[in-house]
């Protein structure tokens, strides 16, 4: 007899997180879960945390793999300080997050993994669970059990049998917040074949079936569709969008794309994802390492290329030296930074934003870059089309500054109609009349881009200091001092081609928070809070470091105070009191861990004389 | 782009700038000889690029009147594989040091070579750090006194011929700065070949470490003092009342002494294959050195292999037949989407 359906309570927003072993597959379960809980129409966030190590050994504390969503049906901007509901399943996934949990959220665990072994790995003198009843609600499902049950006549090994609890993990979470499980049923269908197809599709119905049978879940869930913008969407990393931008900045210029990568963490996958687009005409480069990559990309610029080099801290300040070249011999190319947590080789797969000083003065002599940052993952297609577009206008060498937070998480993307991207025509130069290398724009300070092939334009460049005009090399003291101020010059005009600064809240006031890059979320979030609120605060969002947006002084000055949050110790913030002379105030966090919202307001409201 | 008109006088690739190297130098020779080949070779000016990295031989570049590209120390050749990558329609030379190229950018050397793009690779040996004023080089023997070695230099030098061959290289040269035919020749055979054409050009210093070469500079020594490499013959050298030719067994070489009219090949002397199916044979030409052998001189090397950049374009071309020319829209909506009605 069929069971009568259970009820279902609507709820606004949730945040979950799932946490296993490293090998557990976490991350894929979580990319599954949010490909349907965007196909459902809610705004959500994601934000994965894994460790570097591919393998950690196994039920270890260092090998707990997390990756947390936040779905509303109302506009949201990061996957939430604190998960509702919390998978874990081992004992380490559920000692390394349960400290995160809301007091009185949910914790589902694999009953099966609290075994002696296990719990001894993970840190635990005995089972944990009973202590935690009195916080948290606990639901113990042997899932080990539950799964190799489903499948038993399928008949694979153990190894592969338990290989997909996970997937039942998924298929009861799809119950229990009513998310359409087609996505993840086609997406299986497309990736295995035969016994392992079966036992992942039937594990994943087992999961659902289980959800509405057992007595253990009284209700399930629903989030209604969010009212966000009409259009067309679709899910998005922030590699993804970074490495789609490069795509459509050659479309959008009418150019062929170079990049030259060397493998970094956690910047390969714009590598790989580009590796794909030869039809669009985009050639990939594995450079032996980050200093070939720079050059060759600088070399393939001078060949008229749209050039671009990604990279991840490390990496960048490998790149420093070619940098200065492309600044002394202004060719057009773009640097990707997508910033983890160092310095040295830090925690590779966490996020920080604290190369931002590097990319305005790590390179030897005065050797300005324009600098600019996505501030969410949808943010990096757009970025990337403005950066070689001021690279190819003006150029010069622009890095972009992404992040290890940015890069992975995910949000719901409007799909931009093609037919409104920018579009720029960028001409080689071809007429030998009046041709000089270092000749420039009046408008932009541009000097030609004359590519090898062309007749009567043959010329060199170098990094030696070169003629004003002629570009012969040249040490005269009073042409130094000139092409030192031209370079500076010519960087300072990319002010004309960027828009003002905008401010969320109001255009005056007691306080103003000033953020960049992946902060923007959680900063816009605190200050839109603490304003329902009543409090006097406004935020403002820098996506342009380098020039500032011309307007920011001006701005700085409307407020009392100032507070400049970022995940470093206080670099753009020491930055900004530099060029403005503004008492600003820091919040700085260096863990490797976004911006909580809760710790930006707690601040705001400190700075404004405690909570309304 | 418009097909220029054709250059037939080296002039024509003499730059506008003063070349200042030192009075004597190596350069001058090296210089005048690629400006009197280029115009030989039958490539339009405008496709012509000259790369080059740090040290007196990277200011090559200024010197030539085609499009050149001075760039930093040892990356040269990542330079150039980027330009050749993207664009393989353009002739591509880099020019580097035993410092710029050994040292500092061995590594870039090194891929460049395996990957075997199809460029020129002059790197000019002479055995010391010139523009830093006088310090021993990778290719520096042991002992030598400089500045920075007053008690003489405790480096195992590298040879740039081993190292080339170690890495892969398809076509490997050696000539000397003022051999004026051999070095042309050379440069012709180099530019010829398809793939990375390492040639070594023994080069002169005359102020920090003048006469390195002299005994296969000066044409009175030459003749014993050097093997001229020649595919096909035996590799005989000597003058001709005393000749002698090297025999190589089991990779070991060893020097033979002819009689007057004596056949080389029958008294075991080595017949020169550059297409030698295995390497192990050019290396043991690479080991020959003064005073106990002669220096080779010549091609110790020339096979076939794909190049980076045909591959490379072949796979822009196939996944265009394959998958049609990239359509942004497409890609944008890949996958799985939705919309939100109004």
């Amino acid at each position: 007899m069929a069971q009568p359906k259970k009820p279902i309570e609507q709820v606004e927003r949730v945040a979950i997180r799932f946490a296993g072993d490293s090998g557990d597959g976490m991350q894929l379960t979580g990319t599954k879960f949010t490909e349907s809980t965007a196909l459902a129409g809610n705004d959500l966030s994601t934000f994965p945390d894994f460790p570097a190590e591919i393998r950690a050994p196994a039920g270890s504390l260092a090998g707990v793999s997390g990756f947390q969503i936040h779905f509303a049906s109302e506009d949201i901007r990061t996957p939430a300080d604190q998960p509702d509901l919390l998978v874990a399943l081992n004992p380490a996934a559920l000692h390394a997050n349960i400290e995160d949990l809301r007091p009185g959220g949910m914790v589902i665990v694999n009953s099966d993994a609290f075994t002696g072994k296990n719990l001894e790995r993970a840190g635990y003198d005995g089972d944990p669970l009973p202590a935690l009843e009195d916080r948290f609600r606990v639901v113990q499902i042997p899932l080990t059990a539950l799964n190799r049950e489903a499948i038993k006549d399928l008949k694979l090994g153990t190894r592969e049998t338990d290989r997909c609890k996970n997937f039942f993990a998924l298929g009861l979470m799809f119950w229990l917040y009513n998310r359409p499980v087609e996505s993840t049923l086609r997406w299986l269908e497309g990736k295995f074949k035969g016994k392992v197809l079966e036992a992942n599709q039937r594990v994943l119905k087992a999961g659902l079936h289980f959800g509405e049978t057992t007595e253990l879940f009284p209700v399930s869930f629903s989030v209604p569709k969010a009212k966000i913008q009409p259009g067309t969407y679709r899910n998005i990393t922030g590699n993804t969008a970074l490495a789609w931008g490069i795509v459509a900045a050659g479309v959008q210029l009418g150019k062929p794309v170079f990049l030259g990568a060397y493998p970094i963490t956690p910047a390969s996958d714009v590598l790989h994802e580009l590796a794909r687009y030869r039809h669009f005409g985009v050639k990939t480069f594995q450079a032996e390492d980050e200093i070939a990559a720079a050059s060759a990309s600088i070399g393939a610029a001078f060949a008229g290329q749209l050039a671009v080099s990604t990279t991840s801290g490390p990496g960048f300040i490998l790149k420093q030296e070619a940098l200065g070249l492309a600044v002394m011999t202004e060719l057009p190319l773009v640097i990707v930074d997508i910033q983890r947590a160092g310095p040295s080789t830090g925690m590779p797969t966490k996020t920080e934003q604290a190369d931002l000083l590097a990319a305005l003065y790590g390179r030897n002599s005065d050797s300005p870059v324009p600098v600019l940052a996505p501030a969410t993952p949808g943010d990096c297609f757009g970025t990337m089309i403005e950066a070689f577009h001021l690279a190819v206008k003006y150029m010069t060498p622009v890095i972009v500054l992404s992040d290890g937070y940015i890069a992975n998480s995910s949000e719901p993307w409007l799909i931009p109609d093609i037919d409104t991207l920018p579009r720029f025509d960028v001409e080689y130069r071809t007429d030998p009349e009046g041709f000089l290398p270092y000749r420039r724009d009046p408008e932009t300070l541009a000097r030609p881009w004359a590519i090898p092939g062309t007749p009567g334009l043959e010329h060199r460049i170098g990094g030696l200091e070169s003629e004003v005009d002629t570009g012969a090399v040249s040490y005269l003291p009073e042409n130094h001092g000139r092409m030192v101020q031209l370079r500076a010059e010519k960087v300072a005009r990319i002010a004309q081609d960027i828009p003002p600064a905008e401010v969320n809240g109001a255009d005056r006031g007691e306080l103003l928070v000033i953020g960049w890059g992946g902060t923007h979320g959680a900063i816009t979030s605190a200050v839109n809070d603490a304003r329902a609120e009543g409090q006097d605060v406004s935020s403002l969002h820098l996506r342009h470091l380098n020039p500032f947006p011309s307007n920011l002084g001006e701005l700085l000055e409307r407020y009392k105070q100032v507070l400049v949050a970022e995940l470093n110790c206080g670099q753009l913030w020491r930055h900004l009191r530099a060029e403005f002379l503004v008492p600003a105030e820091s919040l700085s966090k260096v863990e490797g861990q976004p911006f909580k919202v809760s710790e930006l307001r707690e601040r705001i409201d400190s700075m404004l004389g405690g909570r309304k | 782009m418009a097909a220029a008109p054709t250059i037939a006088k080296a002039k024509d690739f003499v730059s506008d700038q003063d070349v200042r190297w030192c009075p004597g130098c190596g350069d001058y020779s090296i210089l005048k000889n690629v400006q009197k080949v280029m115009p030989e070779l039958g490539v339009p000016k405008q496709n012509v690029v000259f790369v080059s990295g740090i040290g007196c031989s990277s200011r090559f570049p200024y010197y030539m009147n085609t499009y050149g590209f001075h760039t930093i120390h040892g990356r040269a050749p990542a330079f150039a594989t980027g330009i050749k990558a993207s664009r393989p329609d353009l002739s591509v030379w880099v020019v580097t040091g035993d410092g710029d190229g050994l040292s500092i950018g061995g590594n870039h050397l090194l891929h460049t070579i395996r990957r075997n793009l199809d460029l020129q690779i002059l790197l000019f040996n002479n055995r010391v750090y010139g523009l830093t004023k006088g310090q021993y080089s990778p290719t520096s023997r042991e002992g030598m006194r400089t500045k920075s070695t007053p008690q003489g230099s405790i480096d195992h030098p590298i040879d740039p011929i081993a190292f080339a061959l170690g890495a892969g290289a398809t076509f490997v040269a050696r000539t000397v700065d003022v051999d004026a035919p051999h070095l042309q020749e050379i440069l012709h055979r180099a530019h010829a070949h398809k793939g990375t054409a390492f040639v070594e050009i023994l080069q002169n210093c005359p102020v920090y470490n003048d006469n390195e070469w002299l005994e296969v500079e000066d044409r009175k020594t030459r003749v014993g003092a050097a093997l001229m490499l020649h595919n096909g013959e035996p590799l005989v050298f000597g003058p001709k009342d005393a000749r002698r030719g090297i025999s190589i067994q089991d990779g070991v070489p060893s020097v033979v002494d002819l009689a007057a009219d004596e056949d080389p090949i029958a008294a075991g002397v080595a017949v020169h294959d550059e297409t030698h199916r295995s390497p192990s044979y050019a290396f043991a030409l690479a080991s020959l050195a003064r005073p106990e052998f002669p220096l080779p001189t010549g091609v110790f090397r020339a096979v076939a292999k794909s190049t980076y950049e045909s591959m490379l374009q072949a796979q822009v071309d196939d996944a265009f037949e394959q998958r049609g020319p990239g359509d942004l829209r497409a890609l944008l909506h890949s996958g799985d989407t939705w919309t939100v009605e109004a």
